[in-house]
């Protein structure tokens, strides 16, 4: 009988390793399936999942400004099928191959001012760009940090940290639910990435080393990057509008979740209206704060773009989504930005 | 919950596969099961969310009876689908202990029939529903337990960016700022629904093609407002017809922040059309708005969008009753009556017709009631308000009524 069980399972481990691609790389069978995976380790995303160790033809990469999200820090890979590439554009997401996935991590360590010390995943979010369109899946990591298991329903998990100003935290981290990645990565009906554009990509020569690695074609020379949002030495208007494209701009565009009110803060819009100056709100509720425009140039704290980062509570604060406590860095950048507006 | 939803999977298969196979003679549709309500026990705000993530198109979700504390607000992306509790009183979502999302109940998706169930004490808004077509609110009652606040969410029900939009049989109170608000949304009746102790009871605003109608709009700030602003990505906002509404004692304190147009709406109004075109008002019964029971008025801010214009233009009062009112002007109307004797009539209007360096147009105000009807213009004649410039007369404008719009129908409405 035990014989028996065995060949059973050397039976089973091989049908499982005949299955997919083979053991180098990503599982193009699951990536491309109708439904998620229901664990992380199914995509063969990473040689060694609970080492953080992405597989052949798996890409680390990051944005020169991240989205804050409570301060985690992120670890964010790109796959794009063998033989394929993404096609450049200047102002827009890169064109990913079908099959392409983006694959983000939010993690936490017990103090951040050290984020390499101790650190444990929370979530890992997966972008997989199905042959109908993008789709979105998160999954949560287990106590033991060996797999994350897909979690359609999101979650809320409570994280103690200290942040990288030395303040001890308490975070009631929200896990989105998969509507809730829409809301931030919708374009028009569809779902999108956001982070992937040239101007988030192009610093210490990533650009270059996403086309040698045959990842982006059309690569022109000169691409001109936007500078860090906390680099005093750039100038203050980039570094703002750099900071609020990040931020922002996913919902606030005009094919985004927050077309509506439109205010629109992406770094590439020129209207002064739409960027906010003395515009006033058309569905804030209390999220005006009893403050009349969205921005006043010169005067911060009669801003409602500032009240509402500034904000923690729920209908006020903004963005609505992956943010429970204050950046002060932020806060500071763009007091600062609408303080140095010249008032008319 | 699984279990429910294997089952609905397995019965839409059995359709499917009913569908595929050649029929010689004609049958009837297989008859549904009713699927069972999601199980109360547990963590019923996961339950929901994840019934909501899992539905296919054209299933039905059933809520229990009961009231449910959640924590985070909730969201629907499938088209087709239906969310009905037992009943508007009997189900009910309370968001009280709302740690996160901009409101309640978020819609995104087409085809989408919500009905008897509650929302209450959302953080931000009650049920959002964004370009979502053919959308119904049926039989749903949104409030803000602790009544008139500040605090409360803005909009109890508010769909917006969506064509053929329904609201029928709702109740919705204590909203911060509207309690039906419908914005930039084309093809849209909102009828039979009580809207009470909200800011605005119900709002339409740079909207298309709306027919509001048998509805009670009473202890209001105001009662129901017709909008239009600048800026916004759909402006120009026309055709909506306001009849048959009981419109009454709408006088509670605006409590809206600061910065919200609504909240520049005296307490005491009736009706609001503000800078829209087309607007029919008739067969209502207005009483003992404080007021004004109905004020006609141009967008007052300063504007850049060259494609915006801030007059209200054609419309028409008929037939309406007037009973008492105007007695105590509130608001921005307060020091205006003042000069005028410390009360108002039935209607007012501010007498704005022109805006910047523009000459005064011609805004076709036909105000065809009873002689013993009072009106009042202003004469203010445009925006900021300059006292030195101020012509009030209680002259009728010239006009001819504009045609009215015919009714607005529905694609879905009997679904």
């Amino acid at each position: 009988m035990k014989w028996q069980a065995f060949l059973a399972a050397l039976f089973l481990l091989a049908g499982c390793s005949a299955g997919g691609k083979g053991t180098v790389g990503p599982d193009l069978d699951v990536i491309f399936a109708a439904d998620p995976a229901p664990v992380l380790s199914d995509y063969g995303l990473f040689s060694d999942l609970a080492g953080a160790v992405p597989a052949q033809g798996v890409l680390p990469y990051d944005l020169i400004n991240p989205l804050f999200t409570d301060h985690a820090a992120k670890h964010r890979f790109v796959f794009v099928p063998d033989g394929k590439a993404a096609a450049y554009h200047e102002t827009d997401v890169f064109d990913f191959p079908v099959g392409s996935v983006l694959v983000k991590t939010f993690a936490f360590a017990p103090d951040m001012r050290a984020p390499e010390d101790g650190q444990w995943r929370v979530e890992t979010r997966l972008l997989i760009h199905k042959a109908d369109g993008w789709v979105a899946y998160p999954y949560v990591w287990n106590e033991a940090q060996t797999e994350a298991v897909y979690t359609p329903a999101g979650k809320r998990i409570d994280i103690e940290t200290v942040s990288p100003a030395g303040e001890a935290l308490q975070l009631r981290y929200a896990v989105p639910n998969q509507n809730q990645c829409k809301t931030c990565h919708q374009v028009g009906k569809d779902i999108a990435p956001i982070g992937p554009k040239a101007r988030h990509l192009d610093h210490d020569g990533q650009l270059l080393r996403w086309a040698g690695a045959g990842l982006l074609e059309g690569l022109p020379e000169g691409v001109a990057g936007e500078p860090y949002a906390f680099d005093v030495s750039k100038p203050l208007d980039a570094r703002a509008r750099a900071w609020l494209d990040i931020n922002c701009a996913h919902c606030h565009k005009a094919d985004g979740s927050a077309s509506n009110s439109g205010l629109w803060l992406s770094a590439t819009e020129t209207g002064a209206a739409q960027i906010g100056i003395f515009k006033h709100p058309v569905a804030a509720g209390r999220g005006s704060g009893g403050l009349k425009q969205v921005i006043v140039p010169g005067d911060p704290d009669a801003s409602i773009l500032l009240y509402r980062i500034a904000s923690t509570e729920p209908g006020v604060a903004m963005p609505e989504l992956g943010r429970s406590v204050t950046d002060p860095d932020s806060l500071a950048l763009i007091r600062e930005w609408i303080a140095a507006m010249e008032t008319p | 919950m699984s279990i429910q939803l294997r089952a609905l999977g397995a019965a839409v298969s059995v359709l499917a596969l009913a569908a595929c196979s050649p029929s010689t003679t004609e049958t009837t549709a297989p008859a549904f099961e009713a699927p069972a309500p999601l199980s109360a026990e547990g963590d019923f705000g996961a339950t929901l969310q994840a019934a909501l993530i899992a539905a296919k198109p054209g299933e039905t979700i059933l809520l229990p009876e009961g009231t449910f504390q959640l924590t985070d607000g909730l969201s629907l992306d499938v088209d087709g689908v239906t969310l009905r509790g037992a009943g508007q009183e009997k189900t009910i979502l309370d968001f009280a202990g709302q740690e996160g999302a901009g409101e309640g109940l978020l819609v995104t998706s087409d085809d989408v029939l919500l009905m008897d169930f509650g929302v209450r004490n959302t953080k931000g808004d009650g049920i959002k529903s964004k370009g979502a077509d053919q959308i119904i609110y049926r039989y749903l009652t949104v409030e803000w337990t602790g009544g008139p606040d500040e605090a409360n969410g803005a909009y109890g029900i508010y769909p917006v960016e969506s064509k053929n939009v329904l609201v029928e049989n709702v109740t919705v109170r204590a909203a911060s700022d509207a309690g039906i608000y419908v914005g930039q949304s084309d093809n849209i009746i909102v009828r039979n629904s009580v809207v009470e102790y909200n800011v605005a009871g119900i709002e339409i605003e740079n909207s298309m093609n709306a027919d509001v109608y048998g509805n009670i709009a009473r202890n209001n700030t105001g009662g129901i407002l017709v909008f239009d602003l600048p800026d916004l990505p759909v402006s120009g906002g026309n055709s909506t017809r306001i009849f048959d509404n009981e419109i009454i004692e709408n006088n509670t304190r605006n409590f809206a922040p600061a910065g919200n147009i609504v909240a520049s709406v005296p307490s005491g109004t009736g009706v609001i059309v503000m800078a829209n075109r087309n607007v029919h008002v008739f067969d209502n019964n207005f009483d003992n708005n404080r007021s004004a029971h109905v004020l006609i008025m141009s967008y007052s801010e300063p504007f850049t969008d060259e494609n915006y214009n801030p007059l209200p233009r054609d419309l028409v009062l008929r037939g309406n009753t007037y009973g008492a009112g105007g007695n105590d002007p509130q608001g921005d109307l307060a020091p205006l009556a003042a000069a005028l004797g410390g009360t108002l009539p039935a209607i007012v209007w501010d007498g704005v017709d022109r805006w910047g360096a523009g000459e005064a147009q011609a805004l076709n105000i036909a105000v065809e009631e009873a002689s013993d009807v009072g009106f009042m213009s202003f004469g203010l004649g445009k925006y900021p308000i300059d006292p030195a410039a101020m012509r009030p007369t209680p002259e009728r404008p010239v006009a001819e009524a504009a045609v009215e719009p015919a009714a607005i129908v529905l694609p879905h409405v009997d679904r």
